[in-house]
């Protein structure tokens, strides 16, 4: 087979991944060459070159398949990409002011921020099981490292081992699931595959393998039954490592989800959909109860991360491009969300630097914060759902679809569920502005303002604002794909 | 811009700018707080102005929306629509016009966080009024369902000792009812292919269809109006909220679920509608006459009061599903009136419990030595509230017995007795609470209403006792428009006189 790229503007699909991937190895010889305590220097560059990438992304005109179909550059990659891009550029930014604090203050770390940040745009463009892997894989390992950077740190390494024997594990299953798609089908090229699926029966085999590569992604993306990893790995990963976590992998782990199942599996449809169903079920509604009991700041979070996702499947699980766009929006909002709660919640420090780890602690902070408490809580009200804010529409988006697909049970769990998890984010309002302060709290540095003003601002005019770009952006990206 | 095309808008945000400017107020001190109230007060004012407009431009003959603005929005499902007719027109005035007296009754009384106290209620005036003015199924869901968070924060923040439950509560009945009704909405979506409430209301839903839709609107507006017996967060939720949350949760909050009622439930499910109508009347008869038993034995004032506002509400739904122009032009009497009067009664609550902190019942007698005009206002609201001819509170209670009459006479007849349990709790707060001999030493001190708090209750008597001899302003508005509303079930029932039965056989 030739190649299909015969001239360096052949390559136009790609130039973004290949800026981010040469802009990511000219950082680290600088790293090398600067001295250790340059380090912020770097991490400036690389959210500079992240920005770089998402303008190149954004305005990106030439679609097509690349290296032998391996690699496909369409209005849904595009979109992923800059969800993706953002989700890293602002995580980098909410761990420039703490670095020291959170052992992040090497240039490795920027830097395999930007190498994880490739490995989730690889994911969103692959179109072939092995590129899906070579992506998925370079994401991964970078994460693993990034995960244990703060080395003398026993919870953070603890995280790290964890992430790394629980990911392997499921790379193994998805790579098995790969093995099987490929003996059952001869092919490995996604859009090859469903032209095969459609031609035949759908074996056993087949099916065997499906399961097993989606029970891969669903680790990633931290569905329920595989998330038993999120709430360890985000309480002992250090604040902005966590918040990268939950933001950007997340998204590009979703695309690559969507892809798979829209793309290659259309013919089975049915089958997969009740694979998804059951994870977003599952997702809800172990999110909703087991957050109730938890009383650290960031596994709640970690439960709140993992019943989000269930809410964006209810999208999938309708099948459609109408369910799919939801999805898109869901991700977009959420990345949003996320990002603006790590802020707050790396702007709480009591007086003496200390970070607020226990929920409990924030009692009466609106008394003695006003500004952070009061983007806080318009996220917790985000978060469960509540109008005229950016969460409600991202859900309403996800449940039309799933009502359009008459998928009726699920859109009841679903809403009770986030009526259940209502209680939780609640009690952090409750604490904030019915309680009685007990800690002094310090001042916020000013790029978290900065960053807690935008996600606000967001949240509360999306329907002003993004609201309709957004949706129009996203109903294009599910249109590529049907 | 077009000033009278986009009025609704205007009315709808203006409070809301108003709150972005309060933002603006720096400083804590008692200074800037004046300055926080009389921005509030000005706001809620100018609003007040333009709904007065847009109710003297408002043309009763014209039975279908007026001031509509129509434009595409987010996604191809969700428009900014905008109209009000007959039957949401009022509501825009009396909301308008309950915020400034809201603003008044907390100059002295709120001194604890003033201007989070003024932002959230203008806040939710903006929630409110856009859930009347608003055509857009979404929105007004976005409305409805947005109206949660200033209450939680209301209850919660300013509230008394047991805020905190009652705030949840309100929250957990309310959301819970409501999500349901989210996916209704969907589900009408896609069945009508729009979102846009005066298609919807042309549209037939197939009536094995309506069933399910109906039940899943009645999940939120029976806990929202509420209905006996999803009554339960509600006497909590006004004890335990300030006396302006009181004010607004009684007057307005609770007329949405009857505002929804009549829009959707009556007038896009008109099969099942008729297919509930019996199993409605029954729990208004159980909310007209268990909960008039309950206020009976209250000790506390706010709570008595609260037993009463759902038991005039059994009224409202009784009206509204007996499905005939007297029954909704009544309910829709009542919900005005009953708006002005509990809010009024709330108010005159807040008065005594600013000064004496307390609201047991047991806590006061003999007001009407040291008190003459104060008795003298809280005897017309009691009166309007047990429903004595020439107030307000009659011409509702009257027209919907009439009404369902009509339809039903053992419903009526055991309404009947509601009027006589309201007129025995209400009357016996009056004596607890204002006659007898003035033999507490902790009131000897009380003061009659001040200057401030008789210019609130003013305008309050005036409207109630004017809406009880001469109710045409109200009836004239609605009555095009409930006209038509009752003529559409009418030759939709006749078209369909047997689908319900059969459809529910199976």
């Amino acid at each position: 087979m030739g190649s299909d790229v015969v001239s360096l503007g052949s390559l136009a699909p790609a130039f973004p991944e290949l800026v981010l991937a040469v802009g990511a190895v000219l950082l680290l010889l600088l790293g090398v060459a600067f001295k250790r305590e340059r380090s912020g220097l770097i991490a400036g560059l690389a959210i500079v070159l992240l920005l770089g990438v998402l303008v190149m992304v954004l305005f990106q005109g030439s679609d097509g398949v690349l290296f032998n179909g391996g690699f496909i550059a369409d209005g849904f990659s595009r979109y992923m990409k800059a969800l993706v891009l953002g989700g890293s550029a602002f995580a980098l930014i909410l761990s420039l002011s703490n670095a020291p604090e959170h052992g992040l203050n090497k240039f490795e770390y920027a830097i395999l921020v930007l190498l994880a940040t490739l490995g989730m745009m690889m994911m969103v463009s692959a179109n072939d099981l092995m590129s899906l892997y070579v992506g998925l894989e370079l994401q991964s390992l970078a994460l693993y490292v990034v995960a244990a950077m703060k080395r003398d740190d026993l919870r953070a390494t603890e995280s790290g081992l964890k992430y790394f024997v629980l990911g392997a594990l499921s790379s193994g299953m998805l790579l098995y699931g790969a093995s099987l798609i490929y003996g059952f089908t001869g092919m490995t090229q996604l859009d090859k595959i469903v032209g095969v699926i459609a031609m035949g029966d759908r074996s056993i085999g087949l099916i065997f393998g499906m399961v097993f590569l989606l029970a891969g992604v669903a680790f990633k993306i931290s569905a329920v039954p595989f998330h038993m990893w999120t709430p360890d790995v985000y309480e002992g990963a250090p604040t902005p490592v966590t918040a990268f976590f939950a933001s950007a992998p997340k998204v590009a782990a979703m695309a690559l989800f969507i892809r798979i199942v829209t793309v290659s599996f259309e013919p089975i449809t049915h089958d997969w959909q009740q694979i998804v169903i059951f994870l977003s079920i599952a997702s809800m509604v172990l999110a909703a109860f087991a957050a109730i009991g938890q009383r650290s700041l960031k596994r709640l979070m970690a439960y709140s991360s993992i019943g989000h996702v269930g809410f964006a499947l209810v999208g999938l699980s309708a099948g459609t491009s109408v369910g799919v766009e939801g999805v898109a929006v869901y991700m977009a909002i959420y990345l949003a969300m996320t990002i603006g709660v790590f802020a707050c919640i790396l702007s709480f420090r009591t007086e003496d630097g200390a970070y607020v780890e226990k929920i409990d602690d924030l009692a009466g902070l609106a008394q003695k914060r006003p500004f952070v408490a009061g983007i806080f809580a318009i996220l917790m009200f985000s978060l469960i759902g509540l109008p005229p804010l950016a969460g409600f529409f991202a859900k309403w988006q996800v449940f039309l679809a799933a009502i359009e697909a008459q998928l009726f049970v699920l859109a009841v769990i679903g809403v009770l569920a986030s009526a259940v998890s209502a209680f939780y984010y609640l009690r952090i309002v409750k604490l904030m502005y019915f309680d009685e302060p007990v800690a002094r709290f310090a001042a916020v540095p000013r790029e978290l303002t900065l960053i807690m003003a935008l996600a606000g601002f967001l949240v509360v005019t999306y329907f002003v604002t993004v609201g309709s770009p957004l949706t129009a952006a996203a109903h294009s990206a599910a249109g590529s794909l049907f | 811009m077009n000033f009278s095309a986009n009025i609704l808008t205007v009315i709808t945000f203006l409070p809301t700018v108003g709150a972005l400017a309060l933002l603006l107020i720096p400083g804590r001190d008692e200074a800037s707080n004046n300055v926080v109230r009389w921005i509030a007060l000005a706001t809620t004012v100018i609003t007040f102005a333009l709904s007065l407009w847009l109710w003297a431009m408002f043309d009763p003959a014209n039975p279908g929306f007026q001031f509509v603005e129509n434009v595409p929005w987010i996604g191809e499902s969700i428009g900014y629509r905008m109209g009000v007719d007959g039957i949401s027109v009022l509501f825009i005035p009396l909301t308008a016009f309950l915020m400034p007296l809201v603003v008044l009754s907390a100059w002295n009384s709120v001194t604890l966080r003033v201007r989070e106290y003024m932002i959230v209620f203008l806040v939710l005036e903006t929630m409110m009024l856009g859930v009347f003015a608003t055509l857009d199924l979404a929105m007004f869901y976005v409305f409805f369902e947005g109206s949660l968070i200033p209450m939680f924060l209301i209850i919660g923040i300013w509230g008394g000792k047991r805020r905190i439950q009652a705030a949840y509560k309100f929250f957990f009945y309310s959301f819970t009812g409501t999500v349901l009704m989210l996916l209704a909405i969907m589900a009408m979506y896609w069945q009508a292919g729009t979102l846009d409430i005066a298609k919807l209301l042309t549209f037939r839903f197939a009536p094995e269809v309506q069933i399910w839709l109906w039940l899943a609107f009645f999940a939120s507006f029976a806990v929202k109006l509420p209905m006996w017996p999803f009554h339960r967060w509600l006497p909590e939720a006004h004890v335990e909220a300030p006396t302006g949350g009181s004010v607004l949760l009684a007057a307005i909050l609770l007329k949405l679920g009857g505002y929804g009622f009549i829009r959707f439930s009556l007038a896009m499910f008109p099969d099942a509608s008729a297919y509930f109508a019996n199993f409605v009347f029954v729990l208004s008869i159980g909310a007209i006459i268990f909960t008039s038993l309950v206020a009976l034995v209250q000790t506390d004032m706010k709570k008595l009061i609260a037993y009463s506002s759902v038991a005039h509400m059994g009224f409202v739904t009784m009206g509204i599903f007996s499905g005939n122009v007297l029954g909704v032009q009544g309910a829709l009497f009542q919900m005005l009136s009953h708006g002005i009067v509990s809010g009024a009664l709330f108010l005159s609550v807040g008065v005594v419990y600013d000064r004496m902190h307390t609201r047991e019942i047991d806590a006061y007698g003999g007001l009407v030595e040291r008190m003459p005009r104060y008795a003298f206002a809280f005897m017309v609201f009691t009166m309007a509230n047990v429903g004595l001819p020439g107030t307000s509170g009659f011409v509702g209670e009257f027209l919907t017995m009439l009404a369902v009459f009509q339809v039903n006479t053992w419903v009526a007849f055991f309404a009947a007795f509601g009027v006589i349990l309201s007129a025995a709790y209400a009357l016996w707060l009056y004596r607890r609470v204002i006659f007898g001999a003035l033999t507490k030493d902790s009131l000897k001190g009380i003061l009659d209403l001040d200057w401030r708090e008789a210019v609130v209750f003013a305008p309050l008597i005036v409207l109630t006792i004017l809406f009880g001899f001469y109710p045409a302003p109200i009836l004239d508005a609605t009555a095009a428009s409930v006209d038509y509303l009752v003529q559409n079930i009418a030759t939709v029932a006749g078209a369909v006189v047997d689908a319900p039965a059969a459809t529910v056989a199976h």
